[in-house]
């Protein structure tokens, strides 16, 4: 693997090739914020909260830096007007879904992102696709998935799998940045396995 | 049929098919278009083929369904052949009198003709008629002269040439070579240069590679790729084989949706014609070339024509574009190279083989070269599809070929390039169609969709049907396109309804901004073009929304009221009749009033309400005038009173 030298925020980053421009920054300790990254699951793109801005043979694109890979002299900007601009929109556009979230909360701080700026519609899941991906790629189950698309697309428990996979799992719990996962798991636990009307009469007495 | 195992032996079996057929043997090839299909054709075929048997003519005449030729406003369509007389809007009643006195008589049926509405005078042949004559139709021409399920009407006009001289004269670098002169750029939206993308490819150290046709078109109201594939499935296959050669591919895809049936059904008879023949399989024509096609049949999502998405929804996943900055025509499906054409752009690799990369460029403008097909919808008096080179202007698609708009209404804007492209107002109409030039006036080529609008269009409200239309065509995984289309969409919604405020404008420009700048695939990064082109040459109309409630247009529901005009009602209770919520009161001779609560806005009051009286009136931004009194509602008729 050979060494690549390119510029991050002026300073002069060494990193491998094939490795993204967040990585390279992570290494020196520059901070990119991420909503969608996690470092067991493949590149996802999705949140876009990681754009950066990056000179390729002097043009500047906006890109993100979970997937851009990093080249010879490329110059990156992790901070700008342009980038926090951006930011604070997709904070305030996914604090319209989940306006409690920590994470949000503490970048929404950082950028000055306006919880209130659009009407609350709390479907709480902001669409990291963090358990989708994890489930997948690490227990490689598939039990939770994205279903439908555009602007109606959710995460779903697949009830089959999830009654024998997920009782005794639950690792994606703690990767959901707000409370959609929980919300969606005791969705399906509720509608697909209803409990019997013994168990639900002990329910009442205890 | 034999394979065909040399170019000369194609050379021979054209010939034969050629000496079977009589030249001056009448030919009656009625369109088998979707379109024609819509309105009857297949019923007027059926009528030719029991005529012509009726009247015993089985072997002197030829009954043929044939392609699209692109008149689709005056479908059914026929045309007889030798003498290339064109009827239009035929009925099967037409039929017997057809046969009796054009194909027996060889007289013309002058009311089936075309009427020039502008000079009164009729047209005989296809290209007499205005539509056809102001058209270069290099692509699309051979659509009405062939049976797109028969490779023998392929094979006699010449098909399959360019494939054999490319396989027994030329280099793979050389056919690359000639594409690349040709400057022929992609038809499917981006412009990007054909040969370029190929050459990539081609470059690419991976033995495997694949090639693919884009026929995922899935613009509102473009159907130009849909044509072709039905109409001419041969000619995509030679140009597809012609691009598997040039790349060093072995494998391709025809990637269609699957709400295209008939040119699902027309692809794959094709696929399976061309097989027989040697034309795919292998050892092409003895050439040593091995080449098979897969037909794909897509799902039906706007988002697969995006060509990451589609390489995905080809492996078999959720078509979804992949976030990796890395061009498919290094690494595609399963991560080989792949070269993903549209339609259009492999129908026009033929015609470059055999006429030559100058011949072809001799066609448009300096950047974008060659001839271009345009679906002409919306408000327009002549709906179909024309192929023109580029660089014509926008006004003469409009008026010289479209025959401009109808009802005497007055043009606004043409919209382009589809749920990412933009419009385009009458002060640009002078404007040469060509990849930069339409970008540059914030539209896009896109495919070739040309949606017409006239004055009764409200511009917002195109906006709004078209964040509307990708809110469900999003893929929805990243924020900025599926959160940011959400938001534009509430924003436009309110303005429809009356509901905008001051700093609205602003906001939608600051989401149009953090879409385009920050998406995640080209989907998103163009979905505010419908609504940034709107503000950007129809900012008074959203002004006019927000400020005044007002909906220049007359369109917007929510804003208009239909009011009865006193000094013009005559009470002839017609409205009063045809109002479905019973809101017009009045009588016999006393005059009509529109009660606003009952009312539904439906406009029939103003659709019935006849000409020479106008009394109904639309209105928007002002108070509907309080009703005249009672009393003075009664009409005293003057002739009664003599």
């Amino acid at each position: 693997m050979s060494e690549i030298l390119l510029q991050i925020d002026g300073r002069e980053v060494e990193a491998k090739e094939g490795m993204t421009i967040l990585e390279a920054a992570q290494n020196v300790g520059i901070v990119i914020p991420t909503l969608c990254h996690h470092e067991k699951l493949e590149p996802y793109g999705a949140c876009r909260i990681c754009t950066v801005e990056a000179e390729i043979r002097g043009w500047t694109k906006l890109v993100a830096a979970c997937l851009y890979p990093v080249e010879q002299n490329l110059v990156v900007r992790t901070r700008s007007e342009k980038i926090d601009k951006t930011r604070k929109m997709i904070l305030e556009l996914l604090l319209a879904h989940a306006p409690d979230a920590w994470d949000l909360q503490d970048l929404a701080k950082e950028y000055g992102a306006d919880k209130d700026r659009f009407e609350k519609e709390a479907s709480f899941c902001i669409h990291c696709g963090l358990c989708v991906r994890y489930c997948a790629e690490v227990k490689k189950k598939n039990a939770v998935g994205f279903v439908d698309r555009g602007t109606r697309r959710e995460i779903s428990f697949i009830p089959e799998i999830a009654s024998k996979e997920c009782w005794n799992c639950k690792e994606c719990f703690p990767l959901c940045p707000t409370s959609a996962l929980q919300a969606a798991y005791v969705l399906v636990e509720a509608l697909a396995f209803p409990k019997s009307s013994f168990e639900s009469e002990l329910d009442l007495k205890g | 049929m034999p394979r065909i195992n040399s170019t000369d032996e194609l050379e021979k079996v054209r010939q034969e098919i050629l000496s079977q057929r009589d030249p001056n043997k009448p030919c009656i090839s009625i369109c088998a278009g979707a379109g024609c299909l819509a309105s009857g054709a297949s019923e007027v075929i059926a009528a030719f083929k029991a005529e012509i048997e009726k009247q015993g003519l089985k072997t002197d005449v030829n009954t043929k369904g044939t392609g699209c030729p692109g008149f689709c406003e005056r479908g059914p369509v026929v045309v007889i052949y030798p003498e290339e007389i064109c009827y239009l809007q035929v009925k099967p009643e037409d039929v017997p009198e057809i046969v009796s006195q054009t194909i027996k008589e060889k007289k013309v049926v002058d009311r089936l003709l075309y009427l020039d509405p502008s000079t009164g005078e009729k047209a005989t042949h296809e290209s007499d008629i205005p539509f056809y004559k102001n058209q270069e139709r290099n692509i699309i021409g051979n659509n009405i002269k062939l049976d797109p399920k028969s490779v023998d009407d392929y094979l006699a006009l010449g098909g399959y040439s360019a494939l054999a001289k490319v396989l027994s004269r030329m280099t793979s670098e050389q056919v690359l070579e000639e594409v690349k002169k040709s400057n022929l750029r992609g038809r499917g939206g981006g412009g990007f240069p054909t040969g370029r993308k190929w050459e990539e490819s081609r470059n690419a150290p991976d033995e495997i590679k694949y090639v693919i046709v884009n026929a995922d078109e899935g613009d509102p109201g473009a159907f130009m790729d849909r044509a072709l594939l039905e109409g001419n499935p041969h000619s995509i296959l030679e140009g597809l084989t012609i691009g598997a050669y040039a790349i060093g591919s072995h494998e391709g895809y025809i990637y269609v949706r699957q709400e295209y049936p008939l040119a699902v059904e027309n692809v794959t008879i094709a696929i399976k014609q061309a097989e027989e023949y040697g034309f795919l399989g292998r050892n092409i024509l003895g050439s040593g070339f091995d080449f098979t096609i897969k037909v794909h049949q897509g799902a039906g999502a706007f988002v697969c024509g995006e060509s990451s998405a589609l390489m995905t929804a080809l492996e078999g996943r959720a078509g979804e574009p992949r976030p990796k900055y890395i061009h498919t025509a290094i690494k595609g499906v399963w991560d080989r190279p792949s070269v993903l054409n549209n339609v259009e752009t492999w129908a026009n690799v033929p015609l470059i083989i055999n006429k030559g990369a100058d011949w072809f460029a001799q066609f448009g403008t300096e950047r974008s070269k060659g001839t271009k097909i345009f679906s002409l919808v919306g408000k327009i008096t002549n709906t179909g599809l024309v192929e023109v080179p580029m660089g014509m202007t926008l006004r003469d698609i409009i008026y010289k070929i479209g025959g401009g708009i109808p009802g005497g209404k007055k043009f606004k804007a043409v919209q382009t390039g589809g749920p990412s492209g933009g419009c385009i107002p009458e002060e640009l109409l002078d404007l040469e169609v060509g990849f930069d030039e339409l970008t540059k006036a914030g539209s896009m080529m896109g495919s070739g969709g040309m949606i017409i609008m006239d004055e009764d269009t409200c511009m917002v409200d195109v906006a709004r049907y078209f964040l509307d239309f990708l809110t469900d065509e999003s893929c929805g995984k990243c924020v900025p396109c599926r959160e940011g289309i959400r938001q534009m969409l509430k924003i436009l919604t309110h303005f429809t309804k009356g509901k905008g405020k001051e700093g609205d404008i602003e906001l939608l420009e600051e989401l149009a901004e953090v879409a385009s700048d920050a998406s995640l695939c080209a989907l998103g990064r163009s979905a505010p073009n419908p609504v940034l082109s709107t503000l950007r040459y129809f900012r008074d109309e959203y002004e006019a929304h927000i400020k005044e409630k007002r909906c220049p247009a007359l369109s917007c529901k929510e804003l208009i009221s239909y009011h009865i005009d006193p000094d013009k009602c005559q009470a002839c209770m017609i409205c009063l009749r045809k109002c479905p919520s019973e809101a017009i009161g009045g009588g016999k001779n006393q005059i009509h009033v529109i009660e606003q609560e009952k009312c539904t806005k439906c406009g029939t009051c103003f659709e019935v309400c006849p000409p020479r009286f106008g009394a109904v009136k639309k209105i928007s931004g002002e108070p509907v005038p309080s009703p005249i009194p009672e009393e003075a509602r009664i009409i005293v008729r003057e002739s009664k009173q003599k």
